[in-house]
């Protein structure tokens, strides 16, 4: 078991190279993996029958052709939101729960041309609404750190499943979205690096859309290595999203990093009410490794992270009421037996195919999109969105401003099942988003490192936030933190 | 708040007043007209997606995964649909904006997948236009006259899918081919009278629309769909209520349910009854505007930014190009002779009379032939142009052809209209040509060969004339003695008989050796 939770990207094509391992050995093992672990129910549908087909044009092109891809042989999964032709994508909804798409997302293609395997489709909270993995039709996904049968902790979420899926070696590397910490929540509470990329970097054609202004496709690895291998073959400009960045993507490169000229801020808004100590202590004390590796450390300030929450909320509820108007029951998805009205047939639909959760945000979400309520909610919340942005700006400004922020990724490590599912969804989110949202609030990119295990034994990470597009000094300094706190492989 | 209630009541009671005291209230009455015109852009592909945007295609078969609301997908603006919609506010004096953005329009129906329209509400392509035009209606105005109407904005849009009713099996069908098809709307001030005003605004932007190319205006297909608001009041009050006529499908039909609802509005308050705000249709077949019954609630349309498409920015200085920004002096440069120029010219280099100008202008096939009659030789202008809208089009719709379909080539026409001017044919005969000629429907086929082939040339050959003449007059005596004592009006007389007995007489020729034998 342990090799799997232990390889990365370079040691498996190193593996295939020698033939220790092979595209199609390897897949075999890590669907075998995936059964073993089926108890985590880190899939909504292990797609086997593909990975066998990739793994097989994989080993061709590295033993036959001999022009090995990057990510030939190597097994990745997708979070269920992302659309994968001719396999099924279900948002973990009833709604979509039968849909097929016939079209592959952006990310996904990219990754299949680089040669990754597709072992499985992820499990989420239903539309990637919740921040636990607890809100899906197919049920919780558990994390594999100190696992129970009786008692367990969440993965958190939404992409629990993708986070749950790398942390048990089901597969290398899983894709995410982000929308307010989706991808870098579970990936904290699971113990692997999670990384949401500048919004704009990654394209979002083919992500079933939560909020469209915010939503990232995110990556999830065991280090910020092959974090970065696959971010390099997956971001770049789409015509077929057209708020994707249009300058052409420079791939990034890692190398060992001289942090004397690098500046770092601990914002103190971050320090906040209902953070646990374990917390406190791994962010002073991987400050002060950084601050012994000579970067230039200081506090500084966001006044605004604390409006950063009710802005979330409010702005979420309206892009999510309008973008779930489209499941009607008519073109594709549930349709609910009745045949009296269009508008019976709207309703049940949407009553049977939606949980609770959804329906309650897309009925707030019209309410504030009311003509009457328009300019005292909505618009007040994008002028709130541009004070949280400036309060990022002037910190990353090129005078005097910092290169990165270190902060906590989530206020405490992963929360037993019976604990979190106790609480609203609302509150759940509110507290597990606190560190992450205002980064897609702002549209900057953010990266979760695990940096030790707490005394239960469970994994507690940070931050990373820089200015847009600084992936190449984020990922370069992740590294670094890695190397310098070694965190424990998962046994 | 208060006081508006007041004097609503006051003016409510003012008008129950005369409504009783007065039975000629109906005059006092003003109308008040403002349109809303959707134009489908003609453009290869749709709005937002390569799907095609064709009229008539099978089925659901021009739909890409976006216009069927696919999820995931996203739209990517169709540069093409840019282009023309600011072509098009060009032609109409509008003030493109440097930015625009678009925004999401919030309702269910089920031909429409996303469940919202993308739209560009708060702020548009373009704003405050002015199209200008001639009033002027053969048979209802005496002469033409000029007026304008103001335009509010103009704004890229989406189209809906098509619903199918199947009233029997209870069935509702949907085509999606129409979904996500680029329209422009172009919203106009509530500046017009009548009906009349509102069909002849309507025809002049057919016409800017289609020498533009930037769209078909077949209304037949949708290509260009008209709302009226109506509404009523005493003249110097302030707007009034209204109602909103939808998706009008022609010219005529543009005139015809605004006169209709016009009326039904007077004669509700002239019974002291009062209008309701309310959406109806026209029924061109019972020719009456009725209730539309879907569309009773008011709508909150919920409208919110599209957050998937940045700002749409525009050059407005340079002639610099590029991707994602197109320069307006660019496209301005593209924009042919405008209908009113047209009219100018027809009018000044011509010498036409304007009502013949408006008619010439109106026909763009017409106009076209007239073009060309009139560039490689001297013919009459007037002539031609009377030849063109009387004589032609006389023909045409005897058999039931539009101008867009005669099928005779400028050179036949050039042909024919020499021989009528030379007069080695009459106007009947010339009719008769043109019959034939068109039943032929053969480029190849010469008017000279059909008049020769049927004997039709006209007979100005003097001796044979004299003839003729003397044979109406040994056939008449009665009306030659009536001449003879004075009353000379007998001479139209004896001429129409000779016309009668034979078509092919060249009657200037006849009637002088008429008046000769005459006097003799």
């Amino acid at each position: 078991m342990n090799k799997l939770t232990g390889y990365t990207i370079k040691m498996v094509h190193q593996a295939f190279s020698e033939k220790m391992l092979t595209p199609t050995s390897f897949i075999d093992l890590s669907l075998q993996r995936t059964k073993q672990n089926r108890d985590l129910n880190a899939f909504v549908c292990v797609t086997e029958d593909a990975a066998e087909t990739h793994s097989i044009e994989s080993e061709k092109r590295f033993y036959i052709s001999k022009q090995p891809k990057v990510l030939d042989g190597i097994p990745i999964a997708m979070k269920d939101n992302f659309c994968t032709s001719n396999i099924p994508t279900t948002c973990a909804s009833e709604m979509l729960k039968n849909f097929v798409p016939s079209y592959d997302a952006t990310v996904y293609s990219r990754l299949r041309r680089a040669g990754a395997c597709l072992i499985g489709k992820c499990n989420l909270d239903e539309f990637a609404m919740g921040s636990g993995t607890v809100d899906s039709i197919f049920g919780p996904t558990r994390n594999p750190w100190q696992y129970d049968k009786k008692k367990w902790r969440i993965s958190g979420g939404s992409s629990g499943g993708s986070a749950v899926a790398v942390a048990s070696g089901s597969c290398l590397a899983a894709i995410g979205s982000d929308t307010g910490g989706s991808t870098r929540n579970p990936a904290a509470l699971c113990g692997v690096v999670g990384l949401k990329p500048t919004y704009g970097l990654v394209s979002r054609h083919g992500l079933i859309p939560l909020v469209n202004s915010m939503d990232v496709p995110g990556i999830l690895a065991r280090t910020v290595e092959d974090v970065t291998t696959v971010l390099n073959v997956v971001a770049g400009p789409d015509v077929n999203d057209s708020t994707t960045i249009k300058k052409p993507f420079e791939p990034i490169t890692l190398k060992d990093i001289d942090l004397s000229q690098v500046r770092i801020g601990i914002p103190k808004e971050y320090h906040c009410e209902g953070m646990s100590r374990e917390v406190i202590d791994i962010w002073g004390l991987v400050a002060d490794l950084l601050e012994r590796e000579k970067a230039q450390l200081e506090v500084v300030s966001l006044p605004y992270t604390s409006a950063s929450i009710a802005v979330y909320s409010i702005l979420n509820q309206c892009e999510v009421a309008s973008n779930m108007s489209r499941y009607d029951g008519i073109e594709y998805g549930l349709r609910a037996n009745v045949n009296s009205s269009t508008e019976e047939l709207y309703a049940l639909t949407r009553h049977q195919g939606f949980n609770k959760v959804v329906r309650s945000r897309i009925l707030a979400g019209n309410y504030f999109l009311l003509t009457r309520n328009y300019v005292k909610y909505f618009i007040k919340t994008l002028k709130l969105r541009r004070l949280i942005m400036d309060d990022f700006k002037k910190v990353f400004s090129p005078d005097g401003g910092v290169d990165l922020l270190l902060t906590p990724t989530t206020l405490s490590d992963a929360p037993l099942y019976d604990e979190f599912a106790a609480k609203h969804n609302r509150d759940q989110c509110a507290f597990q988003d606190y560190c992450t949202q205002p980064a897609n609030m702002a549209g900057i990119p953010a990266i979760s490192i695990p940096i030790t295990l707490s005394r239960d034994n469970l994994p507690l990470s940070l931050q990373l936030m820089g200015p847009p597009l600084s992936e190449e000094l984020m990922l370069n300094v992740a590294k670094k933190i890695e190397s310098l706190v070694d965190f424990p492989i998962l046994k | 708040m208060k006081f508006t209630k007041i004097c609503r009541r006051l003016s409510y009671e003012h008008k129950s007043l005369v409504a009783r005291g007065f039975s000629t209230v109906s005059d006092k009455w003003q109308s008040v007209v403002g349109l809303e015109v959707h134009a489908q852009l003609n453009t290869e592909s749709k709005l937002f997606s390569g799907a095609q945007n064709t009229f008539g295609g099978v089925v659901n078969n021009c739909v890409s995964l976006f216009d069927a609301a696919v999820p995931g997908t996203l739209p990517v603006l169709n540069r093409k649909c840019v282009e023309l919609g600011i072509m098009t506010a060009l032609a109409l004096s509008c003030k493109v904006n440097e930015v625009s953005t678009f925004d999401r329009k919030h309702y269910f129906y089920a031909d429409l997948p996303t469940g919202y329209q993308i739209t560009q509400q708060r702020n548009p392509l373009a704003n405050d236009g002015v199209i200008n035009f001639q009033v002027f209606t053969p048979g209802i105005h005496k002469k033409p006259y000029r007026k304008s109407s103001k335009i509010k904005q103009i704004q890229l849009e989406q189209d809906s899918g098509k619903s199918l009713h199947d009233a029997e099996l209870k069935r509702s069908l949907i085509d999606l081919n129409r979904a996500g098809a680029p329209l422009i709307e172009l919203v106009f001030e509530p500046d017009l009278e009548d009906g009349e005003e509102a069909a002849a605004l309507v025809k002049e932007l057919v016409l800017i629309v289609q020498r533009l190319g930037a769209c078909t205006g077949r209304m037949e297909e949708g290509a260009l769909r008209v709302d009226a608001n109506v509404s009523i009041r005493r003249p110097g009050d302030p707007l009034s209520t209204r109602t909103e006529i939808k998706n009008i499908g022609s010219v005529r039909g543009v005139a015809g349910a605004i006169r209709h609802e016009i009326e039904r509005q007077k004669t509700i308050l002239d019974n002291g009854g009062h209008i309701i705000n309310e959406t109806r249709a026209w029924d061109a077949t019972a020719r009456v505007t009725i209730p539309m019954r879907d569309k009773e609630v008011v709508q909150d349309y919920r409208y919110m930014p599209e957050p998937n498409l940045p700002p749409l920015r525009v050059n407005l200085k340079t002639d610099i190009e590029h991707r994602d920004v197109l320069s307006v002096p660019l496209i301005q440069e593209k924009i042919p002779e405008l209908p009113e120029q047209s009219r100018k010219k027809l009018i000044e280099d011509f010498g036409l009379r304007p009502e013949t100008s408006i008619q010439l202008v109106n026909e763009p096939t017409l106009l076209d032939y007239f073009q060309n009659l009139t560039s490689d030789k001297t013919r009459n202008p007037t002539k031609v142009a009377n030849f063109l809208i009387n004589d032609l089009m006389t023909v045409l719709n005897k058999k039931k052809l539009s101008a867009d379909d005669c099928p005779l080539t400028v050179k036949q026409l050039k042909e024919l209209t020499d021989m009528l001017l030379s007069k080695d044919i009459n106007l009947e005969i010339c009719r008769n040509v043109l019959d034939e000629l068109i039943v032929i429907s053969d480029d190849d086929v010469s008017p000279l060969d059909v008049v020769e082939e049927k004997g039709w040339k006209l007979k100005s050959n003097e001796d044979e004339l004299t003839k003729l003449c003397i044979e109406v007059l040994e056939n008449n005596p009665k009306l030659v003695k009536q001449y003879k004592n004075g009353k000379t009006k007998v001479f139209k007389a004896l001429l129409g008989i000779l016309s009668k007995s034979n078509n092919k007489v060249d009657m200037s020729v006849a009637s002088k050796i008429m008046e000769g034998l005459l006097k003799k």
